[in-house]
């Protein structure tokens, strides 16, 4: 049950990064303080542990993090191909370094979710959940409207509208730095204009470029000398954490689906005979794939083919091997030095500075995406979008099994009352069982069900409320050594608008 | 049109009168006969035609008042009345309550010979079952007090039990308490019966009537408005039960009464199959949370769950009681509870699930009396599910109230003054009673504070304290801190002490109180109430004269304790009266005598525009300097001279104090050790406490909370009122003669009957007692109302009690009596009578040894004080 963290900096002491305390943003900001106290506990002495979480508090510790939202907007007077979405996330380091984003353009059609799984803390994360649909946003905008966006900041007007975000209430942003960032995109969309495409980028090419443009302004903004102590301070962070992206696009029947690292997105299918089936749209990129072993091989020299996968890490370190930031696994020993010599504090700002063995032929890690296109078919029923903490526990057909199970029971109801038992004992087996089965099917949103049945499943896959509860009660300083942070999206299309789409032409 | 005029129906012989009642209440046709209009005046108007109104329609007319009109807006008896489980239950855990439950069950007994309506009276006794030892302590606490009113009852073994009650399972109790005399009823019936003796009384009772609001003109009750036209009256009596708080409020003048309805649920079976005895006891499973009654040869059960279902939080909803839905899922765990004690119900069929709300009040306790706003609107309501165990007795002390001026009982803990408008927000009832509900069956241990509808009070200095590890509990809605757990104390352990025994701040008020004693401390005592009088001329200072039974005609600086005393001399308030000029007055009392004390003096005030009385507890942060070095503190941030020769003990001066002016700083403590109290205007609250703080540091300063205050005060045998002291105790009773100026030169309320007492001397005596083979760490903790015995006969109760770390005993303040061996007709007492006696405090059944006294021990008093110092004048009393 003791599972590897991810981040082999220092083996030694998982998810040992004070960092900046966030104010226990994972368990969001509507659970009360009373409950915070019973469940939150700072210390691992033994006599700590007699609080036992009701199912009530276990219900309301797991559904902190929820955010559901039904898409009603219509897409040229056709209703959008995606009904709804149902997003939790529960936070096992502290603070969470797993985050998400949801937004729709708002210049161009189209809905983004997006997965990112921070490691070596959650500044990466955080940097690329704020900006990286920015980006995309702008690579997929026409020239006109690249240029108007330029006009607008030269005259020094109100910007277009980029996105629409779709946020729970506890996902964080930082404020503080958006100026600069704002900077580094404008010079972006600059270059785009410079390439005089009239229609803009493909869909494929916009994502392909949104994600290494960011990765690239990430690695320079830290180079380039900053005044402002925080900025370049969390620049720093930024940089020297990492964090995998998994970021699905959808503009009617098209899903395209960018993915850098090990999260993954499955698709859920149901075929016309009702069987269901799973189908991946995203490769891991991790020491397990083949074909990222050999291009990892072909991008360096031969005499690299033994360390630069040891372990099953890159260059024995790290777990995914595409992955915004870490520039300790991108940049030259030169740089990296000159860079840190600049005075940082770096133990302060909780940076590893090392350099890992056999390190030769830097870049060894890259955020280029592998970007997979599906046309959305009326037998596409949904899209699970979720953190490694999900597809290390549960496999995707079982992943799909229990959204399907879940979409199942919310048309059902529990066992019925109108029917009166006529004595006390069968009443009282019958109130029982309804109350048994309302404490696991209570979930209304799927991802919540998932997160429960990742954490609370047994090696049969049964669910046990004991182990539930006891992973719940972790402490703080050793959740992270029983489970990761989970992080899930489930996406539902709306079959009858893609039927319409297929039938309308 | 269809009110109908009950009272025309009498009845000719019990038994035929009944039907005949009946029948002209059912029968459409039959009430068509009987329509008659409302009388056009009364002298009394009672609305709500339940247990309460009847219990009150029933009393008044008996006591010799006839012209009263009882309206119903329904049917007679039709509310929670009629749903509710008619179990009468004299296990209560205040006094008052018990008293008033154990004379319902007599009542009741009696009332089918009275009034020949079968009432359902049966005496099965009651069984309170305890699963654990703690609950068993707090039966055995009850058992106590029971006893010593004369109610039979007794702790008996889980064995006992399962002879007492065939169906019992009894294999996870520790022991139970026996009430053999409690009993069940039908409670329609009772309340019908009530209002027949009534009718026949005169009283004359209208259904289908309902009373839109009430007429008040200067403060005075003038009238009813129903939906059938207005009748005048004198007196209201609001009687509406859980419609009682939106009925206070449909007044132009809003009365307050702070209640609300939750959903209550219980089950009714068939008969088993050799049917129940309908004298099977009623078992109460507190830990369980339910109550299991026999009832037609099945039984009756419900229980108080921990997640209540509020309702009616908007008003008045046009569903029918009736129609409630049940809701059976809510109901499991009472089920299951149920099953677990009785299993072989298993195969019971079941008859239905009742839902039928109750009502609670913010504090557990009913609520009776008058409203301190409308002379004439009187209340009762709020039964926290023990209507029909309270109805007679609540019933009879209202009627007293009206017809003498008072009831014959000291009724403060129920009386509705102790509630104000502060109370009346209904999303603080809401959360409130969803508390106070499950908190009928959980255990009360001493020192409970509410939980829900906190922070509403708050000092300036909240917070400052809150950081530096304030505990908090609550009086009329205000914080005030327990005590300060130090930064090394494990927060998690403290929070979870619910203790009958040591509790375990201990320690940390054993330091707070060495420190007052050795350096200084500062207490934050904001919640006081605090009144200014003002006049032009001496207006102030006659009406003061004439309400306080000290002498106020003091010099300008002085502070005078005294008592507000009624009638017949028993304290209405007690406080401490500075006289800041000639013609001004600041007055403090307990923090609870905002509403009660207001309406006092504004009851007994002349009007006169050139009189003016204000309530200013708003106005002022008060903290409280105790201890030694507190006179090196304020020199300090004063630049003036504090030792005693320049500010004398019971002295008031305005001054500065650090940057601010205009500090009222009063050499008094409240507990009888050497310091101040500042009354320092609210913008200047911060300010002083930091100065205080940083100033204070050098002499060992620290905070301190009021249970180190409570255990300075009691060890040195001051009284408190509301606690001590009540409406029917006299100054004379608790050796505070000197506090009374029977030759100040002019008559003053209360005097005569304190002449008389003192010719015919008290028939009571606060008196200290100090425990003396109490083992502080092993023993049970005293709290209050534990019975006291003299010579082995029982003498009287405690009504406080604290450790004095000083002493390193308990301490305990209680009356005691002299109880008749024979007639057991109470006699005078003396302080020979006092000192004559062997005393033991009952502790849960266990009987401490304990020294009476009735003067402080002196050693205890270490700073000089004045000469004409009441206090110490206490010392040398007689």
């Amino acid at each position: 049950m003791h599972r590897e963290p991810d981040v082999g900096f220092d083996p030694g002491s998982p998810g040992s990064c004070p960092g900046p305390k966030a104010p226990v943003k994972s368990i969001g900001p509507c659970s009360g303080s009373a409950l915070q106290k019973a469940y939150r506990h700072t210390s691992t002495e033994e006599d700590d542990f007699h609080l036992q979480l009701s199912p009530e508090q276990v219900n309301e510790v797991l559904r902190a993090g929820e955010s559901a939202h039904k898409i009603l907007d219509l897409v040229s007077g056709v209703p959008n191909s995606v009904l709804r979405f149902e997003s939790n996330q529960l936070a096992a380091n502290s603070p969470v370094e797993d985050r998400r984003g949801i937004a729709s353009c708002l210049q161009t059609n189209g809905l983004m979710f997006g997965i990112f799984d921070g490691h070596g803390g959650h500044a990466c994360a955080q940097a690329v959940s704020e900006r990286l649909f920015y980006y995309m946003a702008v690579s997929l905008m026409s020239q006109q409207t690249l240029e108007q966006m330029e006009g607008a900041m030269e005259s020094m007007k109100p910007l277009l509208p980029i996105l629409h975000w779709l946020k729970h209430p506890g996902d964080s942003i930082y404020k503080d730095v958006t100026s600069v960032h704002l900077d580094h995109l404008r010079v972006y969309w600059q270059e785009l204009l410079d390439l005089h495409m009239e229609m803009g980028l493909n869909i494929k090419e916009a994502l392909m470029y949104s994600f290494q443009r960011l990765d690239s302004d990430i690695s320079l903004e830290v180079q380039a000398p900053l005044e402002d102590e925080m900025t370049r301070n969390l620049s720093l962070q930024v940089a020297f954490s990492g964090a995998t992206a998994c970021v699905a696009h959808v503009d009617g029947v098209h899903l395209h689906v960018a993915n850098a690292g090990d999260c993954r997105a499955v698709l859920g299918v149901q075929e016309d005979n009702g069987m269901w089936s799973c189908l991946p749209l995203t490769c891991d990129h991790n020491a397990w794939n083949p074909a990222e072993l050999s291009r990892l091989k072909g991008e360096h020299p031969e005499s690299e083919d033994r360390t630069v996968i040891m372990d099953n890490r890159l260059l024995g370190v790290l777990m995914p091997c595409r992955a915004f930031g870490d520039v300790q696994l991108k940049w030259s020993k030169e740089l990296q030095r000159s860079v840190l010599e600049r005075g940082f504090d770096t133990e302060a700002l909780n940076i590893y500075q090392f350099t890992p063995p056999h390190y030769y032929t830097p870049p060894y890690l890259t955020a280029e995406p592998e970007v997979t296109y599906h046309q959305l078919r009326p037998q596409d029923k949904f899209l699970v979008l979720a953190s490694d903490g999900l597809w290390d526990v549960l496999g995707n057909e079982e992943v799909v099994r229990l959204v399907v199970d879940h979409l199942a029971e919310a048309g059902r109801h529990k066992p019925d009352l109108a029917q009166r038992p006529a004595n006390l004992g069968l009443m009282q087996s019958l109130l029982l069982q309804r109350k048994a089965q309302g404490l696991c099917a209570a979930d209304q949103n799927a991802a919540t069900r998932l997160i429960r049945h990742a954490i609370g499943s047994n090696e049969y896959g049964e669910m046990e409320p004991e182990r539930l509860t006891a992973m719940l009660t972790l402490p703080e300083d050793l959740a992270r050594m029983y489970r990761d942070d989970i992080t899930v999206t489930v996406v539902y299309f709306n079959s009858d608008s893609i039927d319409a789409y297929y039938k309308g032409g | 049109m269809y009110h109908r005029l009950l009272s025309v129906v009498r009845r000719q012989r019990t038994g035929r009168g009944w039907q005949n009642w009946s029948s002209g209440r059912s029968g459409a046709s039959a009430a068509e006969a009987h329509s008659v209009a409302l009388p056009a005046q009364a002298q009394v108007v009672i609305c709500g035609g339940g247990i309460m109104g009847t219990s009150v329609a029933y009393h008044l007319s008996k006591m010799g008042w006839k012209d009263i009109v009882l309206l119903e807006q329904g049917r007679l008896a039709a509310g929670s009345t009629r749903f509710c489980a008619g179990i009468l239950s004299t296990a209560r855990h205040l006094s008052i309550e018990q008293k008033m439950a154990d004379y319902s069950n007599k009542l009741y007994q009696q009332l089918e010979q009275e009034t020949g309506i079968q009432t359902g009276y049966i005496r099965t006794g009651s069984i309170f079952l305890a699963q654990t030892q703690d609950r068993l302590i707090s039966l055995k606490r009850i058992n106590s007090r029971l006893n010593v009113i004369g109610i039979p009852s007794e702790i008996i073994s889980p064995k006992k039990v399962a002879e007492l009650h065939p169906l019992l399972n009894v294999h996870d109790l520790v022991g139970a308490m026996h009430v053999p005399e409690d009993a069940v009823v039908s409670s329609a019936d009772v309340a019908l019966a009530l209002a027949s003796a009534a009718s026949q009384n005169g009283v004359q009772i209208y259904d289908r009537t309902s009373v839109l609001h009430v007429m008040v003109k200067k403060g005075q009750v003038t009238g009813v408005e129903t939906d059938k036209g207005q009748i005048e009256c004198q007196y209201f009596v609001n009687c509406a039960g859980q419609w009682a708080y939106e009925l206070g409020l449909s007044n132009e003048e809003p009365v307050s009464i702070p209640l609300h309805a939750c959903e209550h649920f219980y089950l009714l079976t068939r008969p088993l199959e050799t049917p129940l005895q309908s004298n099977t006891p009623t078992i109460v499973d507190a830990d369980g949370r339910i109550y299991i009654r026999n009832w037609q040869g099945g039984i009756l059960s419900g229980g108080f769950e921990k997640n209540p279902k509020p309702i009616f939080t908007e008003g008045k909803n046009q569903l029918e009681i009736q129609n409630l839905q049940e809701d059976w899922d809510h109901f499991e765990p009472l089920l299951s509870s149920l099953l677990r004690r009785m299993p072989e119900l298993d195969t019971l069929e079941i008859m239905k699930l009742v839902n039928c709300p109750e009502t609670f009040t913010p504090d557990m306790r009913c609520i009776l009396g008058e409203s301190p706003l409308v002379q004439g609107y009187f209340v009762l309501a709020g039964m926290n599910s023990a209507g029909i165990s309270f109805g007679g007795g609540a019933g009879r002390y209202l009627a007293e109230w009206m017809v003498h001026g008072y009831p014959s009982e000291n009724i403060w803990e129920l009386d509705l003054k102790r509630f104000g408008a502060l109370q009346s927000s209904r999303t603080f009832l809401r959360h409130r009673v969803m508390e106070v509900m499950p908190l009928l069956y959980d255990l009360k241990v001493p020192r409970w504070d509410f939980q829900t509808g906190r922070q509403l009070r708050t000092s300036p200095l909240y917070d400052r304290l809150d950081a530096q590890g304030a505990r908090w509990m609550e009086k009329h809605g205000f914080e005030r801190p327990k005590y300060f757990v130090p930064p090394d104390k494990d927060l998690l352990a403290l929070e979870q002490s619910k203790t009958f025994y040591k509790p375990d701040w201990f320690d940390i008020v054993e330091s707070e109180v060495k420190c007052c004693k050795e350096a200084v401390c500062v207490i934050d005592m904001s919640s006081f109430t605090k009144f200014e009088i003002t006049s032009t001329g001496d207006q102030a200072l006659e009406v003061l004269q004439y309400l306080f039974s000290n002498d106020l005609d003091v010099p300008v600086g002085h502070i005078v304790h005294t008592g507000m005393l009624n009638e017949g001399g028993g304290y209405e308030n007690d406080c401490s009266i500075a006289r800041l000029s000639k013609r001004s007055f600041f007055m403090i009392s307990p923090t609870d005598q905002q509403v009660h004390c207001w309406a006092w003096l504004k009851k007994h005030m002349p009007e006169d525009s050139n009189l003016l009385l204000e309530d200013v507890t708003w106005k002022y942060t008060a903290l409280n300097l105790i201890g030694p070095r507190a006179v090196d503190v304020l020199s300090e941030l004063s630049y003036a001279p504090m030792t005693p020769d320049h500010f004398p003990s019971l002295f008031c001066k305005e001054m500065s104090v650090g940057y601010a002016n205009g500090i009222r700083v009063m050499s008094m403590t409240h507990t009888g050790e050497p310091g101040f109290m500042l009354y320092i205007p609210i913008e200047y609250a911060l300010h002083v406490y930091n100065e205080v703080m940083s100033v204070g540091q050098k002499y060992g300063i620290r905070n301190a909370g009021y249970y180190a205050l409570r255990s300075l005060r009691i060890e040195k045998f001051f009284a408190f009122w509301g606690q001590d002291l009540n409406t029917l105790t006299t100054p004379l009773e608790c050796g505070r003669e000197s506090r009374v100026k029977l030759e100040k030169g002019m008559d003053f309320m209360g005097r005569d009957a304190l002449l008389q007492q003192k010719q015919n001397g008290v028939y009571k005596r606060l008196t200290m007692f100090i425990l003396d083979d109490h083992d502080t760490d092993l023993d049970l903790w005293p709290w209050w109302g534990e019975p006291i015995y003299r010579n082995g006969q029982y003498a009287g109760k405690t009504t406080s009690s604290a450790y004095s770390y000083t002493l390193e005993r308990h301490v305990c303040l209680g009356f005691v009596h002299n109880f008749s061996e024979d007639t057991g007709e109470e006699q005078v007492v003396t302080a020979d009578f006092i000192n004559r006696g062997e005393y033991e405090i009952d502790i849960a059944g266990h009987r401490f040894q304990a020294k009476a006294k009735l003067y402080p021990v002196t050693s205890l008093f270490t700073h000089k004080r004045r000469k004409d110092d009441v206090e110490l004048s206490d010392l040398h009393g007689k």
